[in-house]
Protein backbone atom coordinates (compact mmCIF):
# COMPACT_ATOMS: atom_id res chain seq x y z
CA UNK A 1 0.00 0.00 0.00
CA UNK A 2 2.81 2.45 0.79
CA UNK A 3 4.41 1.95 -2.42
CA UNK A 4 1.14 2.35 -4.14
CA UNK A 5 1.00 5.68 -2.39
CA UNK A 6 4.25 6.64 -3.32
CA UNK A 7 3.73 5.96 -6.97
CA UNK A 8 0.59 8.08 -6.74
CA UNK A 9 2.55 10.63 -5.26
CA UNK A 10 5.03 10.51 -7.82
CA UNK A 11 2.13 11.05 -10.50
CA UNK A 12 0.64 13.88 -8.98
CA UNK A 13 4.92 15.21 -8.91
CA UNK A 14 5.50 14.27 -12.69
CA UNK A 15 1.69 15.71 -13.18
CA UNK A 16 3.12 19.11 -11.53
CA UNK A 17 6.36 19.07 -13.13
CA UNK A 18 4.35 18.67 -17.18
CA UNK A 19 1.94 21.46 -16.62
CA UNK A 20 4.10 24.08 -17.78
CA UNK A 21 5.10 21.89 -20.36
CA UNK A 22 1.88 21.34 -21.30
CA UNK A 23 1.22 24.76 -20.93
CA UNK A 24 3.54 25.71 -23.64
CA UNK A 25 2.22 23.21 -26.21
CA UNK A 26 -1.34 24.37 -26.05
CA UNK A 27 -0.27 28.20 -26.30
CA UNK A 28 2.37 27.03 -29.26
CA UNK A 29 -0.91 25.23 -30.91
CA UNK A 30 -3.21 28.65 -30.26
CA UNK A 31 -0.41 30.65 -32.43
CA UNK A 32 0.22 27.90 -35.01
CA UNK A 33 -3.77 28.25 -34.95
CA UNK A 34 -4.12 24.32 -34.82
CA UNK A 35 -7.20 23.97 -33.80
CA UNK A 36 -8.69 22.55 -30.03
CA UNK A 37 -11.93 22.19 -30.50
CA UNK A 38 -14.16 23.90 -27.56
CA UNK A 39 -16.43 21.00 -26.34
CA UNK A 40 -19.56 22.23 -24.90
CA UNK A 41 -23.64 21.84 -24.70
CA UNK A 42 -23.72 23.72 -27.81
CA UNK A 43 -21.65 20.94 -29.88
CA UNK A 44 -23.11 18.15 -27.83
CA UNK A 45 -26.44 19.29 -29.42
CA UNK A 46 -24.84 20.15 -33.15
CA UNK A 47 -23.44 16.46 -33.59
CA UNK A 48 -25.34 13.93 -31.47
CA UNK A 49 -24.49 11.79 -28.73
CA UNK A 50 -22.54 9.60 -30.67
CA UNK A 51 -20.87 11.96 -32.65
CA UNK A 52 -20.03 14.22 -29.50
CA UNK A 53 -18.44 11.13 -27.71
CA UNK A 54 -16.04 10.16 -31.01
CA UNK A 55 -15.04 13.99 -31.51
CA UNK A 56 -14.33 13.82 -27.57
CA UNK A 57 -12.13 10.34 -28.42
CA UNK A 58 -9.82 12.45 -30.40
CA UNK A 59 -11.65 11.63 -34.03
CA UNK A 60 -12.90 15.02 -34.79
CA UNK A 61 -11.78 14.62 -38.22
CA UNK A 62 -13.60 11.47 -38.73
CA UNK A 63 -16.49 12.45 -37.57
CA UNK A 64 -16.10 15.72 -39.51
CA UNK A 65 -15.99 13.63 -42.95
CA UNK A 66 -18.50 11.29 -42.09
CA UNK A 67 -20.80 14.67 -41.00
CA UNK A 68 -19.77 15.39 -44.51
CA UNK A 69 -20.84 12.34 -46.63
CA UNK A 70 -24.38 12.79 -44.88
CA UNK A 71 -23.95 16.40 -46.11
CA UNK A 72 -23.32 15.17 -49.53
CA UNK A 73 -26.51 12.60 -49.91
CA UNK A 74 -28.26 15.64 -48.49
CA UNK A 75 -27.34 17.74 -51.21
CA UNK A 76 -27.97 14.91 -54.10
CA UNK A 77 -31.64 14.59 -51.90
CA UNK A 78 -32.01 18.62 -52.02
CA UNK A 79 -32.48 19.04 -48.38
CA UNK A 80 -31.07 22.36 -48.19
CA UNK A 81 -31.58 22.75 -44.33
CA UNK A 82 -30.15 19.54 -43.55
CA UNK A 83 -26.89 20.58 -46.28
CA UNK A 84 -26.52 23.99 -43.90
CA UNK A 85 -26.76 22.22 -40.43
CA UNK A 86 -24.58 19.34 -41.76
CA UNK A 87 -22.07 21.80 -43.09
CA UNK A 88 -22.19 24.11 -39.67
CA UNK A 89 -21.66 20.65 -37.83
CA UNK A 90 -18.47 19.60 -40.13
CA UNK A 91 -17.16 23.33 -40.27
CA UNK A 92 -17.61 24.06 -36.35
CA UNK A 93 -15.26 20.08 -36.23
CA UNK A 94 -12.69 20.87 -38.61
CA UNK A 95 -12.46 25.11 -39.26
CA UNK A 96 -8.88 24.18 -40.92
CA UNK A 97 -10.03 22.60 -43.82
CA UNK A 98 -10.31 25.20 -46.33
CA UNK A 99 -12.50 22.22 -48.71
CA UNK A 100 -15.41 21.68 -46.61
CA UNK A 101 -15.84 25.67 -45.87
CA UNK A 102 -15.51 26.27 -49.80
CA UNK A 103 -18.43 23.60 -50.58
CA UNK A 104 -20.50 24.54 -47.35
CA UNK A 105 -20.50 28.49 -49.70
CA UNK A 106 -21.01 26.74 -52.57
CA UNK A 107 -23.63 25.03 -51.38
CA UNK A 108 -25.83 27.49 -50.25
CA UNK A 109 -24.70 30.39 -52.62
CA UNK A 110 -24.96 28.42 -55.66
CA UNK A 111 -27.16 25.34 -54.93
CA UNK A 112 -29.40 26.18 -52.78
CA UNK A 113 -30.31 29.69 -53.45
CA UNK A 114 -31.23 28.16 -57.42
CA UNK A 115 -33.28 25.74 -55.85
CA UNK A 116 -35.24 28.61 -53.85
CA UNK A 117 -35.65 30.82 -56.86
CA UNK A 118 -37.25 27.56 -58.78
CA UNK A 119 -39.46 26.51 -55.58
CA UNK A 120 -42.58 25.52 -57.16
CA UNK A 121 -44.03 25.24 -53.70
CA UNK A 122 -43.66 29.33 -53.24
CA UNK A 123 -45.99 30.95 -55.87
CA UNK A 124 -44.30 34.47 -54.66
CA UNK A 125 -41.44 35.57 -56.58
CA UNK A 126 -40.77 38.42 -53.73
CA UNK A 127 -40.79 35.27 -51.13
CA UNK A 128 -38.45 33.23 -53.68
CA UNK A 129 -36.12 36.43 -54.13
CA UNK A 130 -35.96 36.94 -50.33
CA UNK A 131 -34.72 32.95 -49.80
CA UNK A 132 -32.11 33.29 -52.67
CA UNK A 133 -30.59 36.13 -51.11
CA UNK A 134 -30.53 34.23 -47.72
CA UNK A 135 -29.14 31.40 -49.04
CA UNK A 136 -26.22 34.14 -50.47
CA UNK A 137 -25.68 35.32 -47.77
CA UNK A 138 -25.75 31.84 -45.65
CA UNK A 139 -23.11 31.30 -48.22
CA UNK A 140 -21.16 34.50 -48.03
CA UNK A 141 -20.76 33.83 -43.87
CA UNK A 142 -19.43 30.48 -44.91
CA UNK A 143 -16.93 31.76 -47.07
CA UNK A 144 -15.59 34.86 -44.66
CA UNK A 145 -15.74 32.42 -41.63
CA UNK A 146 -13.33 30.18 -43.42
CA UNK A 147 -10.90 33.24 -44.38
CA UNK A 148 -11.15 33.72 -40.81
CA UNK A 149 -10.05 30.45 -39.75
CA UNK A 150 -7.79 30.19 -42.87
CA UNK A 151 -6.36 33.63 -43.53
CA UNK A 152 -3.88 32.03 -46.29
CA UNK A 153 -6.78 30.27 -48.56
CA UNK A 154 -6.44 31.23 -52.10
CA UNK A 155 -9.04 29.10 -52.36
CA UNK A 156 -11.61 30.78 -50.33
CA UNK A 157 -10.67 34.45 -51.51
CA UNK A 158 -11.40 32.90 -54.98
CA UNK A 159 -14.56 31.58 -54.41
CA UNK A 160 -15.71 34.85 -52.28
CA UNK A 161 -14.53 37.18 -55.32
CA UNK A 162 -16.91 34.92 -57.27
CA UNK A 163 -19.63 35.12 -54.82
CA UNK A 164 -19.74 39.16 -55.33
CA UNK A 165 -18.59 38.52 -59.18
CA UNK A 166 -21.78 36.09 -59.80
CA UNK A 167 -24.32 36.64 -57.15
CA UNK A 168 -23.98 40.29 -55.92
CA UNK A 169 -22.72 41.58 -59.17
CA UNK A 170 -20.61 43.93 -56.74
CA UNK A 171 -17.42 43.72 -59.20
CA UNK A 172 -15.84 46.33 -57.06
CA UNK A 173 -15.41 43.79 -54.00
CA UNK A 174 -14.66 41.03 -56.34
CA UNK A 175 -11.79 42.35 -57.88
CA UNK A 176 -10.59 42.96 -54.11
CA UNK A 177 -11.15 39.66 -53.36
CA UNK A 178 -9.40 38.23 -56.36
CA UNK A 179 -6.49 40.75 -55.82
CA UNK A 180 -6.11 38.97 -52.31
CA UNK A 181 -6.17 35.43 -53.70
CA UNK A 182 -2.87 36.40 -56.40
CA UNK A 183 -1.43 37.49 -52.87
CA UNK A 184 -2.17 34.11 -51.20
CA UNK A 185 0.58 31.32 -51.40
CA UNK A 186 -0.22 28.31 -53.90
CA UNK A 187 -3.03 30.86 -55.49
CA UNK A 188 -3.63 29.85 -58.68
CA UNK A 189 -2.04 32.12 -62.34
CA UNK A 190 -5.42 33.49 -62.96
CA UNK A 191 -6.57 35.16 -60.18
CA UNK A 192 -4.36 38.75 -60.79
CA UNK A 193 -5.98 38.85 -64.09
CA UNK A 194 -9.55 38.55 -63.00
CA UNK A 195 -8.76 41.30 -60.29
CA UNK A 196 -7.90 43.75 -63.31
CA UNK A 197 -11.17 41.98 -65.36
CA UNK A 198 -13.12 42.62 -62.11
CA UNK A 199 -11.66 46.37 -61.58
CA UNK A 200 -12.71 47.02 -65.95
CA UNK A 201 -16.35 46.96 -64.95
CA UNK A 202 -16.24 49.54 -62.10
CA UNK A 203 -17.39 53.29 -62.57
CA UNK A 204 -14.38 55.31 -61.72
CA UNK A 205 -11.62 52.60 -61.68
CA UNK A 206 -11.17 52.57 -65.76
CA UNK A 207 -8.18 53.80 -65.73
CA UNK A 208 -6.60 51.77 -63.34
CA UNK A 209 -7.46 49.15 -64.41
CA UNK A 210 -6.62 50.19 -67.94
CA UNK A 211 -3.13 50.14 -66.53
CA UNK A 212 -3.15 46.91 -64.66
CA UNK A 213 -4.70 45.03 -67.75
CA UNK A 214 -1.79 46.46 -70.12
CA UNK A 215 0.23 45.83 -67.52
CA UNK A 216 -0.54 42.20 -69.04
CA UNK A 217 -1.11 42.46 -72.49
CA UNK A 218 2.91 43.82 -72.22
CA UNK A 219 3.79 40.37 -70.87
CA UNK A 220 3.89 38.69 -74.37
CA UNK A 221 1.64 36.96 -76.72
CA UNK A 222 0.84 34.23 -74.04
CA UNK A 223 -1.12 36.65 -72.15
CA UNK A 224 -3.19 38.33 -74.44
CA UNK A 225 -6.38 35.56 -74.24
CA UNK A 226 -9.57 36.95 -75.70
CA UNK A 227 -10.78 38.41 -72.27
CA UNK A 228 -8.18 40.89 -71.73
CA UNK A 229 -7.97 42.04 -75.69
CA UNK A 230 -11.58 42.67 -75.46
CA UNK A 231 -11.78 44.37 -71.72
CA UNK A 232 -8.51 46.79 -73.08
CA UNK A 233 -10.80 47.61 -76.29
CA UNK A 234 -13.54 48.41 -73.86
CA UNK A 235 -11.74 50.63 -71.75
CA UNK A 236 -9.28 52.19 -74.44
CA UNK A 237 -13.51 53.56 -76.06
CA UNK A 238 -14.05 54.27 -72.63
CA UNK A 239 -11.50 56.16 -71.67
CA UNK A 240 -10.77 57.73 -75.21
CA UNK A 241 -7.44 56.49 -75.60
CA UNK A 242 -5.38 58.07 -78.24
CA UNK A 243 -5.14 55.65 -81.53
CA UNK A 244 -1.39 55.81 -81.42
CA UNK A 245 -1.16 54.47 -78.08
CA UNK A 246 -4.24 51.94 -78.69
CA UNK A 247 -3.31 48.51 -79.03
CA UNK A 248 -3.41 46.68 -82.60
CA UNK A 249 -6.72 46.58 -84.33
CA UNK A 250 -6.11 43.06 -85.61
CA UNK A 251 -6.09 41.86 -82.07
CA UNK A 252 -9.05 43.64 -81.39
CA UNK A 253 -11.07 42.06 -84.64
CA UNK A 254 -9.73 38.90 -84.40
CA UNK A 255 -11.53 38.78 -80.73
CA UNK A 256 -14.35 41.29 -81.18
CA UNK A 257 -16.82 38.05 -80.28
CA UNK A 258 -15.53 37.92 -76.84
CA UNK A 259 -17.36 37.41 -73.71
CA UNK A 260 -17.84 40.74 -71.97
CA UNK A 261 -17.22 42.73 -75.53
CA UNK B 1 35.58 -17.74 -9.79
CA UNK B 2 31.73 -17.21 -8.29
CA UNK B 3 29.25 -17.20 -10.98
CA UNK B 4 27.96 -14.08 -9.22
CA UNK B 5 30.77 -12.28 -9.97
CA UNK B 6 30.00 -12.23 -13.40
CA UNK B 7 26.59 -11.15 -12.53
CA UNK B 8 26.18 -7.41 -13.99
CA UNK B 9 23.35 -4.73 -12.62
CA UNK B 10 22.60 -4.05 -15.87
CA UNK B 11 22.61 -6.33 -19.20
CA UNK B 12 21.74 -5.13 -22.72
CA UNK B 13 21.93 -8.17 -23.90
CA UNK B 14 19.45 -9.53 -21.02
CA UNK B 15 17.05 -6.51 -22.18
CA UNK B 16 17.48 -7.59 -25.80
CA UNK B 17 16.20 -11.22 -25.21
CA UNK B 18 13.07 -9.80 -23.43
CA UNK B 19 12.52 -7.68 -25.81
CA UNK B 20 12.94 -10.00 -28.64
CA UNK B 21 10.70 -12.56 -26.96
CA UNK B 22 8.13 -10.29 -26.15
CA UNK B 23 8.09 -9.19 -29.71
CA UNK B 24 8.17 -12.93 -31.18
CA UNK B 25 5.37 -13.50 -28.02
CA UNK B 26 3.07 -10.94 -29.50
CA UNK B 27 3.94 -11.81 -33.12
CA UNK B 28 2.71 -15.29 -32.70
CA UNK B 29 -1.02 -14.33 -31.13
CA UNK B 30 -1.31 -13.25 -34.76
CA UNK B 31 -1.72 -9.58 -33.74
CA UNK B 32 -0.70 -8.42 -37.47
CA UNK B 33 -3.69 -9.52 -38.59
CA UNK B 34 -5.61 -6.01 -37.92
CA UNK B 35 -3.15 -4.88 -40.68
CA UNK B 36 -5.73 -6.58 -43.46
CA UNK B 37 -8.65 -4.59 -41.48
CA UNK B 38 -6.50 -1.33 -41.79
CA UNK B 39 -5.59 -2.30 -45.74
CA UNK B 40 -9.42 -2.92 -46.42
CA UNK B 41 -10.19 0.21 -44.74
CA UNK B 42 -7.56 1.88 -46.98
CA UNK B 43 -8.84 0.47 -50.30
CA UNK B 44 -12.92 0.30 -49.50
CA UNK B 45 -12.55 4.11 -48.58
CA UNK B 46 -10.67 4.75 -51.75
CA UNK B 47 -13.06 2.89 -54.18
CA UNK B 48 -16.33 4.46 -52.40
CA UNK B 49 -14.73 7.73 -52.54
CA UNK B 50 -13.69 7.78 -56.31
CA UNK B 51 -17.38 9.29 -56.90
CA UNK B 52 -16.32 12.67 -55.13
CA UNK B 53 -13.71 15.61 -56.22
CA UNK B 54 -10.09 14.70 -55.56
CA UNK B 55 -9.44 16.97 -53.00
CA UNK B 56 -12.69 15.43 -51.34
CA UNK B 57 -11.42 12.06 -52.04
CA UNK B 58 -7.98 12.68 -50.91
CA UNK B 59 -9.12 14.51 -47.49
CA UNK B 60 -11.27 12.03 -46.63
CA UNK B 61 -8.72 9.12 -47.58
CA UNK B 62 -6.09 10.59 -45.36
CA UNK B 63 -8.40 11.40 -42.05
CA UNK B 64 -9.90 7.41 -42.44
CA UNK B 65 -6.68 6.09 -42.90
CA UNK B 66 -4.80 8.36 -39.79
CA UNK B 67 -7.46 8.05 -37.91
CA UNK B 68 -7.72 4.26 -38.43
CA UNK B 69 -4.07 3.96 -37.96
CA UNK B 70 -4.32 5.73 -34.29
CA UNK B 71 -7.33 3.97 -33.42
CA UNK B 72 -5.52 0.57 -34.77
CA UNK B 73 -2.19 1.98 -32.63
CA UNK B 74 -4.01 3.19 -29.69
CA UNK B 75 -5.90 -0.14 -28.85
CA UNK B 76 -2.51 -2.55 -29.86
CA UNK B 77 -0.25 -0.11 -27.31
CA UNK B 78 -3.37 -1.25 -24.76
CA UNK B 79 -4.62 -4.52 -25.68
CA UNK B 80 -0.74 -5.97 -26.20
CA UNK B 81 0.50 -4.27 -23.17
CA UNK B 82 -2.58 -5.49 -20.88
CA UNK B 83 -1.66 -9.09 -21.16
CA UNK B 84 2.00 -9.11 -20.54
CA UNK B 85 2.56 -9.40 -16.92
CA UNK B 86 -1.08 -11.33 -15.95
CA UNK B 87 0.00 -13.68 -19.04
CA UNK B 88 3.51 -14.01 -17.81
CA UNK B 89 2.00 -15.15 -14.24
CA UNK B 90 -0.25 -17.37 -15.55
CA UNK B 91 1.74 -19.07 -17.72
CA UNK B 92 4.63 -19.01 -14.68
CA UNK B 93 7.18 -17.91 -17.40
CA UNK B 94 7.80 -15.08 -14.74
CA UNK B 95 9.17 -17.41 -12.41
CA UNK B 96 11.31 -18.69 -14.37
CA UNK B 97 12.79 -15.57 -16.00
CA UNK B 98 12.85 -13.65 -12.14
CA UNK B 99 14.69 -16.63 -10.68
CA UNK B 100 17.60 -16.25 -12.52
CA UNK B 101 19.69 -13.67 -12.35
CA UNK B 102 17.51 -10.26 -13.73
CA UNK B 103 16.33 -7.32 -12.04
CA UNK B 104 12.74 -6.93 -12.36
CA UNK B 105 13.71 -3.19 -13.82
CA UNK B 106 15.05 -5.07 -16.64
CA UNK B 107 12.40 -7.41 -17.02
CA UNK B 108 9.88 -4.35 -16.94
CA UNK B 109 11.97 -2.16 -19.28
CA UNK B 110 12.30 -5.27 -21.42
CA UNK B 111 8.63 -5.86 -21.95
CA UNK B 112 7.56 -2.01 -22.86
CA UNK B 113 10.74 -2.18 -25.23
CA UNK B 114 8.84 -5.37 -27.08
CA UNK B 115 5.40 -3.66 -27.00
CA UNK B 116 6.94 0.11 -28.59
CA UNK B 117 8.67 -2.32 -31.09
CA UNK B 118 5.62 -4.02 -32.31
CA UNK B 119 3.97 -0.51 -32.24
CA UNK B 120 6.88 0.78 -34.40
CA UNK B 121 6.37 -1.81 -36.58
CA UNK B 122 2.82 -1.55 -37.46
CA UNK B 123 3.06 2.09 -37.57
CA UNK B 124 5.77 2.12 -40.36
CA UNK B 125 3.43 -1.00 -42.33
CA UNK B 126 0.50 1.02 -42.14
CA UNK B 127 2.26 4.45 -42.99
CA UNK B 128 3.83 2.60 -46.37
CA UNK B 129 0.16 0.96 -47.02
CA UNK B 130 -1.64 4.35 -46.86
CA UNK B 131 1.51 6.25 -48.85
CA UNK B 132 1.14 3.47 -51.89
CA UNK B 133 -2.36 3.73 -52.12
CA UNK B 134 -2.28 7.88 -51.80
CA UNK B 135 0.28 7.77 -54.23
CA UNK B 136 -1.76 5.05 -56.48
CA UNK B 137 -4.24 7.52 -55.93
CA UNK B 138 -2.16 10.68 -56.95
CA UNK B 139 -0.85 8.79 -59.80
CA UNK B 140 -4.41 7.72 -61.63
CA UNK B 141 -5.42 11.36 -61.49
CA UNK B 142 -2.37 12.99 -62.81
CA UNK B 143 -2.74 10.08 -65.69
CA UNK B 144 -6.27 10.96 -66.02
CA UNK B 145 -5.72 14.94 -66.23
CA UNK B 146 -2.66 14.64 -68.82
CA UNK B 147 -5.35 12.24 -71.24
CA UNK B 148 -7.80 14.94 -70.87
CA UNK B 149 -5.31 17.94 -71.18
CA UNK B 150 -5.12 17.81 -74.96
CA UNK B 151 -5.03 21.00 -76.42
CA UNK B 152 -4.91 22.88 -72.99
CA UNK B 153 -2.27 25.62 -71.67
CA UNK B 154 0.88 24.32 -70.87
CA UNK B 155 -0.25 26.42 -67.58
CA UNK B 156 -3.59 25.23 -66.80
CA UNK B 157 -2.02 21.94 -66.98
CA UNK B 158 0.20 22.60 -64.57
CA UNK B 159 -2.19 24.36 -62.37
CA UNK B 160 -4.34 21.48 -62.40
CA UNK B 161 -1.48 18.91 -61.74
CA UNK B 162 0.01 20.85 -59.02
CA UNK B 163 -3.10 21.07 -57.07
CA UNK B 164 -3.96 17.32 -57.39
CA UNK B 165 0.19 17.59 -56.16
CA UNK B 166 -0.61 19.66 -53.09
CA UNK B 167 -3.89 17.70 -52.33
CA UNK B 168 -2.57 14.20 -52.23
CA UNK B 169 1.09 14.08 -50.19
CA UNK B 170 1.55 16.29 -47.49
CA UNK B 171 5.40 16.49 -45.64
CA UNK B 172 3.47 17.30 -42.76
CA UNK B 173 2.02 14.11 -42.31
CA UNK B 174 5.08 12.27 -41.26
CA UNK B 175 5.56 14.38 -37.67
CA UNK B 176 1.75 13.93 -37.66
CA UNK B 177 2.58 10.15 -37.77
CA UNK B 178 5.48 10.07 -35.75
CA UNK B 179 3.17 11.59 -33.14
CA UNK B 180 0.67 8.97 -33.06
CA UNK B 181 3.65 6.62 -32.63
CA UNK B 182 4.25 8.41 -29.13
CA UNK B 183 0.75 8.79 -27.93
CA UNK B 184 0.82 4.77 -28.32
CA UNK B 185 3.96 4.64 -26.57
CA UNK B 186 2.65 6.70 -24.09
CA UNK B 187 -0.21 4.81 -23.57
CA UNK B 188 1.65 1.24 -23.61
CA UNK B 189 3.68 2.39 -21.05
CA UNK B 190 0.78 4.10 -18.69
CA UNK B 191 -0.79 0.40 -19.27
CA UNK B 192 2.10 -1.34 -17.78
CA UNK B 193 2.08 1.12 -14.89
CA UNK B 194 -1.98 0.24 -14.44
CA UNK B 195 -1.22 -3.71 -15.28
CA UNK B 196 1.47 -3.40 -12.16
CA UNK B 197 -1.68 -3.38 -9.81
CA UNK B 198 -4.49 -4.48 -11.46
CA UNK B 199 -5.89 -7.83 -10.70
CA UNK B 200 -7.23 -8.66 -14.20
CA UNK B 201 -6.40 -7.98 -17.72
CA UNK B 202 -9.65 -7.01 -17.74
CA UNK B 203 -9.89 -4.58 -15.50
CA UNK B 204 -6.92 -2.77 -17.27
CA UNK B 205 -7.99 -2.66 -20.80
CA UNK B 206 -11.49 -0.80 -18.82
CA UNK B 207 -9.40 1.74 -16.32
CA UNK B 208 -6.99 2.38 -19.56
CA UNK B 209 -10.40 3.01 -21.74
CA UNK B 210 -11.04 5.45 -19.38
CA UNK B 211 -8.01 7.23 -19.00
CA UNK B 212 -8.06 7.33 -23.05
CA UNK B 213 -11.92 9.34 -23.05
CA UNK B 214 -10.41 11.18 -19.78
CA UNK B 215 -6.87 11.98 -21.44
CA UNK B 216 -8.72 13.75 -24.43
CA UNK B 217 -10.46 16.17 -22.07
CA UNK B 218 -7.72 16.59 -19.47
CA UNK B 219 -6.90 19.70 -21.61
CA UNK B 220 -10.22 20.94 -20.64
CA UNK B 221 -9.90 20.31 -16.83
CA UNK B 222 -6.52 21.96 -16.74
CA UNK B 223 -7.83 25.14 -18.66
CA UNK B 224 -11.11 25.84 -16.00
CA UNK B 225 -8.05 24.82 -13.16
CA UNK B 226 -5.52 27.49 -14.23
CA UNK B 227 -7.33 29.98 -15.92
CA UNK B 228 -11.13 30.14 -14.58
CA UNK B 229 -11.56 31.33 -10.85
CA UNK B 230 -15.42 31.37 -11.01
CA UNK B 231 -15.71 27.39 -9.40
CA UNK B 232 -15.84 25.75 -6.44
CA UNK B 233 -12.93 24.83 -4.33
CA UNK B 234 -14.14 21.51 -4.62
CA UNK B 235 -14.44 21.57 -8.42
CA UNK B 236 -10.82 23.08 -8.07
CA UNK B 237 -9.94 20.45 -6.23
CA UNK B 238 -11.61 17.78 -8.43
CA UNK B 239 -10.45 19.81 -11.94
CA UNK B 240 -6.65 19.54 -10.35
CA UNK B 241 -6.50 16.27 -9.96
CA UNK B 242 -7.66 14.96 -13.47
CA UNK B 243 -5.14 17.98 -14.61
CA UNK B 244 -2.39 16.26 -12.92
CA UNK B 245 -2.88 12.69 -12.75
CA UNK B 246 -4.09 12.29 -16.96
CA UNK B 247 -2.24 12.75 -20.13
CA UNK B 248 -3.56 15.18 -22.35
CA UNK B 249 -3.94 13.32 -25.43
CA UNK B 250 -5.50 15.99 -27.32
CA UNK B 251 -1.23 17.21 -27.29
CA UNK B 252 -0.77 13.96 -29.64
CA UNK B 253 -4.13 14.97 -31.99
CA UNK B 254 -1.69 16.55 -34.37
CA UNK B 255 -2.69 15.09 -37.58
CA UNK B 256 -6.27 16.44 -37.52
CA UNK B 257 -5.26 19.86 -38.65
CA UNK B 258 -2.12 18.41 -40.73
CA UNK B 259 -4.70 16.63 -42.70
CA UNK B 260 -6.78 19.63 -43.16
CA UNK B 261 -3.40 22.05 -44.66
CA UNK B 262 -1.87 23.13 -41.47
CA UNK B 263 1.87 22.80 -41.09
CA UNK B 264 3.08 21.48 -37.96
CA UNK B 265 6.38 23.67 -36.82
CA UNK B 266 9.30 22.28 -35.71
CA UNK B 267 8.85 23.43 -32.52
CA UNK B 268 5.57 22.26 -32.26
CA UNK B 269 6.41 18.73 -32.92
CA UNK B 270 9.88 18.76 -30.78
CA UNK B 271 7.69 20.01 -27.81
CA UNK B 272 5.26 17.47 -28.51
CA UNK B 273 7.89 14.54 -28.63
CA UNK B 274 10.05 15.53 -25.52
CA UNK B 275 6.43 15.65 -23.96
CA UNK B 276 5.46 11.84 -25.43
CA UNK B 277 9.05 10.88 -24.35
CA UNK B 278 8.62 12.28 -21.16
CA UNK B 279 5.48 10.62 -20.31
CA UNK B 280 6.50 7.25 -21.81
CA UNK B 281 9.46 7.13 -19.38
CA UNK B 282 7.92 8.54 -16.38
CA UNK B 283 4.89 5.75 -16.58
CA UNK B 284 7.34 3.21 -16.92
CA UNK B 285 9.91 3.97 -13.90
CA UNK B 286 6.29 4.04 -12.09
CA UNK B 287 5.87 0.71 -13.22
CA UNK B 288 8.95 -0.36 -12.49
CA UNK B 289 8.86 1.26 -9.00
CA UNK B 290 5.57 -0.86 -8.01
CA UNK B 291 6.40 -3.73 -9.70
CA UNK B 292 9.46 -3.95 -7.65
CA UNK B 293 6.88 -3.98 -4.62
CA UNK B 294 4.40 -7.00 -6.42
CA UNK B 295 4.46 -10.21 -4.72
CA UNK B 296 4.84 -12.71 -6.57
Amino acid sequence: MTRIGLAAAGLLLFGAARLPLEEGVVQQHQRERLQRVEFNLDLREKLGQLGFIAALSGFRAAVADVLFIKAHVAWENTEWGRVLLLFRQVTTLQPRSVMFWDMAGWHMAWNASVAAMRDATQPRQALRVKAQREYFALGKDFFERGIANNPDSAQLYESLARLYKEKYNDHLRASEFYAKAAEQPGALGYNKRFAAYELSYCEGHEREAYQRLHQFYDMGPNERLPTLISRIKFLEEKLGIPPEQRIPEREGTFLKDAPGR
Amino acid sequence: MNSSSHHRAFSPARLAAITTNTLTELTRLKVFYFLLIFALILIGSSVFMAQLTFQQEFQILKDVSLGAMSIFTSLLAIVATARLIPQDIEDRTIYTILAKPVPRFEYVIGKVAGVLLLLAISTVVMTAMFLAVLYSREQTLIHEVMRQAGGAPPEQVADALRSIRTSAFNINMLPGIVVIYLKACLLAALTLFVSTFATTNIFTVVVMVVIYFIGHLQATARQYWLHEHAATWTTRIFLALVALVFPDLQTFNLVDDVVAGAGIALAIFGKTAVLGFFYTTIYTLLAVFLFYGKEL
